[in-house]
């Protein structure tokens, strides 16, 4: 599968038919809006892939500089699926030129989460110590003021293994991913409770990482193997029933195991990821198909708050509008506002690039302003690595959107 | 009023074998000048599908255009290496093709020396995973393709190192005779409207399919060329990356060239008695996406950039009567008027294929010292042409790489042909030309999937700029170069070119209202 000639990179490749040159993209791309170094999505996406050749060597290196967030696909009225085939001409690049050490490290989010747990105080400590933070700069390349998320020091699939929930409802198969097994554990448990309280029956298999951060940096080949196996690992629970779904929190995540597992690296055909992907949803767009059909409990005590939301890139990548937005406008006393910047800047692992934080930041300007001005004492975001950008720009605490639901059900 | 000039040879033809001839003339220290009535290249070298034979496709039905073909293969990838690329190409044989043809094909090169090996079938699908699964053997033979108004500039600046004289848009009004000598031509600039009588010990008709007409103007009969005219579509990007044949006897839609950022099918072959019909009908396109379906299959779904004519040069003997164009022998004729007619000072060259120009000049040129009674010898088999000194062969990625470079300091004017405004000033200086259409030829500026809809506003702006055009010559430098791209644009309009033509159309008529240019006075009372 390491061909750059499969099938549906023709596919990608045969949307750049579809440009009428209109320039929307390169309008709403949050990148090319605020450095040079990105000329930006029309460019790099359907222009200069008519100059790419199979297998001559690659001649740039300003695609490394388009974050991945998926905008420019998003925008194109005319169907130029344009972030993806930037995605095949950065793994061509990398490839090419060699991975930095950086991005083999901080792209595998298992890898560091097990060995930061057991030693979580003393890795907090380092990751938050300016001076070994400086160093990691100069030597790795990581960006010393990098959102870097802190360890939990326990994980979540050990609390979910030693609890008994309910032994009847309906099954679902919770897909927790990395952020919530390593750094924010307490975000599962809420899903977990959520979800029993509308009368699910919560199966947490054992898994691991989706392969996105690995994807996004263009180690196609790596990812291709991680994101299999996560998709052997869910497969199996789902395929003998086909009323059970898969539900996950981390909406990059889900919407890798949705889409661009599939379409960017070419694995149209493999038959687990086919299945786990048709049967994938995120929590907030389960959360409320069950309210649309009036099954979702609405026993939601006032919670007095103001709250400022932001609907992640990759959010909008699903396709499924803002559920966020609609579920906690179900909260009596709850104050939303919605964000309208597109981009926070962080695109997974994008902003703690040395060479790329100053352009995250200036991407994420625009909705730390308005996250200031909304007065709002703490951001709502689907994302966890988005979270952790909103809060290092505006110093307010972040939360996923179901952590208000949760406290709503006095849970 | 007229001035004169006075020169060894006279070329009348600015095609690749005409500029062919000015290079290999002037190589061989004699002076030249060379005149066409329009652009270099503007005629039937400017309007093919970009292809160097292999020598692959006369294998069986004409061996010695084989040989020739792979011959000048090998010399052309030397001295025009900056013009080609090292696409390489595959004969395949589709459910379509006769199988039988297959061994025949290879018999056929092997007697010819064209380098030609059968290859695995899935080990070509690899390569090339667009074309038809269906296809049951593959041979991979040399082709590649040619820039060709790249090269015939290259040819034009090289004469011009030597002394040549290269004038673009002087069409020939009036060949001089005195007695059985012609004695020169006298022209006209299509700009200027000044003539010139040009004095030539030896004038070349080099005009190609229009070579009857110059013959005729020279009171020389019977100089009779079938013009041959085919279709080409060009898609808006590459579906293949080498060139793909149909293994099978030469016939309508059995090639696809992947050649700049696009790949062209061709072709058909018609008779016209007209060597300027550019009809393009209907029925011609449908055929030909079929057969681009039969190579590869959703080829009817991707995207047509554009449609042209051009016409081949056939050369008919006067006696004989077949008028099946693709039956005339495609060699060259060199016509030496002086055995024929009994006329000295004149040689028409005509027929024969853009891959074996150059062998078309060296022959011309070997005739034109043997009426000077001189002793020349040829050295364009390996004098390199300016820009392939190194011998680098020319790379798609090249444009892209050179933009890299210059992301943030160099404005893109064409997006689609990556030309930026650095480049294009450039040109406009140097071709001394108010015509779009000639910047077009010299950097591909408007020819990519909008055809001209981002930039030719722009490059208005930046001619008018540059040569203090009045406002109303601008405009019709604007409205020639879109009507010159509607001619390829309109009989292709379906699917997304339909939608670029629509956002085109609204930029043009809707904005801009170019259809309605406020007049000069309109403009000075408004101010």
């Amino acid at each position: 599968m390491s061909s750059t000639s499969t099938p549906i990179d023709d596919l990608l490749r045969g949307s750049l038919d579809h440009c009428v040159k209109c320039t929307i993209c390169e309008t709403q791309c949050p990148v090319s809006n605020v450095t040079p170094l990105f000329p930006g999505p029309k460019y790099a996406g359907p222009q200069a892939e008519r100059y790419r050749v199979g297998d001559e060597p690659s001649v740039e290196w300003s695609v490394d500089y388009c974050s991945g967030c998926g905008i420019c696909s998003q925008a194109c009225p005319q169907g130029v699926k344009i972030a993806e085939i930037n995605a095949q001409a950065r793994h061509k690049l990398k490839r090419q030129n060699g991975i930095p050490l950086r991005d083999r490290i901080i792209t595998r989010p298992t890898w560091l989460g097990r060995a930061g747990t057991p030693v979580a105080p003393l890795a907090n400590f380092t990751l938050g110590f300016k001076p070994l933070r400086a160093l990691g700069e100069k030597t790795l390349g990581v960006h010393r003021n990098g959102p870097a998320p802190k360890f939990a020091g326990r994980r979540f699939s050990k609390w979910a293994r030693g609890r008994s929930g309910p032994v009847s409802g309906r099954r679902i198969v919770y897909f927790h991913g990395c952020g919530t097994e390593y750094y924010e554990p307490w975000e599962g448990q809420k899903v977990v409770e959520i979800l029993e309280h509308n009368g699910f029956r919560v199966e947490v298999p054992k898994q691991d990482c989706c392969g996105l951060p690995l994807q996004s940096s263009g180690l196609f080949d790596d990812a291709r193997k991680v994101v299999l196996r996560l998709a052997r690992a869910l497969a199996p629970h789902v395929r003998e029933d086909p009323e059970t779904i898969i539900v996950g929190n981390a909406t990059s995540c889900t919407l890798m195991l949705k889409r661009e597992a599939r379409e960017i690296l070419g694995l149209e055909d493999d038959l687990d990821l086919k299945l786990v992907s048709e049967r994938t949803y995120d929590i907030c767009e389960l959360l409320l198909l069950l309210h649309d059909r009036g099954e979702l409990k609405t026993d939601f005590k006032p919670v007095s708050e103001r709250v400022a939301y932001h609907a992640p890139c990759q959010q909008q990548g699903h396709y499924i509008g803002k559920p966020a937005l609609e579920l906690l406008a179900l909260i009596p006393g709850l104050e939303v506002t919605e964000m309208n910047a597109r981009c926070c800047g962080i695109a997974g692992t994008y902003g703690l690039k040395a060479e790329k934080y100053d352009i995250a930041m200036a991407v994420g300007a625009e909705l730390f302003g308005q996250v200031r001005d909304s007065g709002a004492s703490t951001v709502a975001c689907d994302s966890e690595t988005c979270r952790w950008q909103i809060t290092h720009g505006t110093g307010l605490g972040s939360v996923h959107p179901i952590d208000f639901l949760h406290r709503a059900y006095g849970l | 009023m007229s001035t004169t000039l006075s020169t060894d040879v006279l070329v009348i033809g600015g095609g690749a074998t005409g500029c062919g001839v000015a290079w290999d003339a002037s190589l061989r220290g004699l002076d030249v000048v060379l005149v066409d009535r329009g652009d270099l290249a503007e005629g039937t070298s400017g309007r093919f599908h970009g292809l160097v034979h292999s020598g692959g496709r006369y294998a069986v039905k004409d061996p010695k255009a084989a040989e020739e073909c792979i011959g000048e293969n090998r010399i052309l990838r030397r001295i025009a290496a900056d013009c080609i690329e090292d696409t390489g190409g595959f004969f395949v044989t589709t459910p379509w093709d006769d199988p039988e043809y297959a061994d025949r094909f290879k018999a056929g090169c092997a007697a010819t020396g064209v380098d030609c090996e059968e290859i695995d079938l899935a080990a070509a699908l690899r390569e090339e995973p667009r074309i038809n699964p269906s296809i049951s053997r593959v041979f991979r033979v040399p082709d590649a393709n040619i820039d060709v108004w790249k090269t015939v500039w290259a040819l034009a600046r090289g004469a011009q190192d030597h002394g040549a004289r290269v004038l673009p848009y002087h069409a020939a009004v009036a060949i001089h005779r005195e007695g059985d000598r012609v004695t020169g031509a006298r022209v006209r600039g299509a700009r200027t409207g000044e003539e010139i009588d040009i004095e030539a010990r030896v004038t070349v008709n080099a005009s190609g399919a229009w070579a009857g007409r110059v013959a005729e103007l020279a009171g020389i009969e019977g100089v009779r060329i079938l013009p041959g005219r085919g279709i080409m579509i060009a898609m808006n990007h590459r579906l293949v990356n080498t060139c793909v044949n149909r293994c099978q006897m030469p016939t309508d839609g059995d090639i696809i060239v992947p050649i700049r950022t696009v790949c062209v099918i061709g072709t058909t072959d018609e008779h016209t008695e007209d060597p300027d019909d550019h009809t393009v009908f209907q029925s011609e396109v449908d055929a030909m996406l079929d057969d681009g379906e039969k190579l590869v299959p959703g080829f009817r779904e991707a995207r047509a950039l554009r449609v042209w004519t051009g016409v081949r040069p056939l050369f008919e003997d006067a006696k004989a009567g077949n008028t099946e164009t693709r039956d005339v022998t495609r060699a060259h004729a060199l016509l030496d008027h002086e055995q024929r007619d009994g006329v000295t000072g004149f040689v028409t060259i005509t027929g024969g294929k853009l891959t074996t120009f150059r062998l078309m000049a060296e022959d011309t040129v070997d005739a034109v010292c043997r009426q000077l009674g001189q002793e020349r010898a040829c050295s364009t088999r390996t004098e390199p042409l300016p820009g392939s000194e190194n011998g680098e062969p020319y790379r798609l990625g090249e444009r892209l790489e050179r933009k890299e470079q210059h992301l943030s300091d160099a404005q893109l004017i064409c997006e689609c042909e990556m030309v930026n405004r650095g480049k294009l000033e450039d040109a406009i200086r140097r071709r001394a030309t108010t015509n779009l259409d000639d910047i077009r030829r010299l950097l591909r500026l408007g020819m990519g999937p909008c055809q001209g809809g981002f930039c030719i506003y722009r490059a208005t702006g930046i001619l008018h700029g540059l040569d203090g055009l009045s406002a109303e010559q601008a405009n019709e430098a604007l409205r020639h170069f879109l009507q010159e791209r509607w001619k390829g644009v309109w009989p292709i309009l379906y699917g997304d070119q339909l939608r670029q033509a629509r956002l085109d159309d609204w930029i043009f008529q809707g904005v801009l209202g170019v259809g309605h240019p406020p007049s000069s006075e309109l403009d000075r009372s408004a101010t």
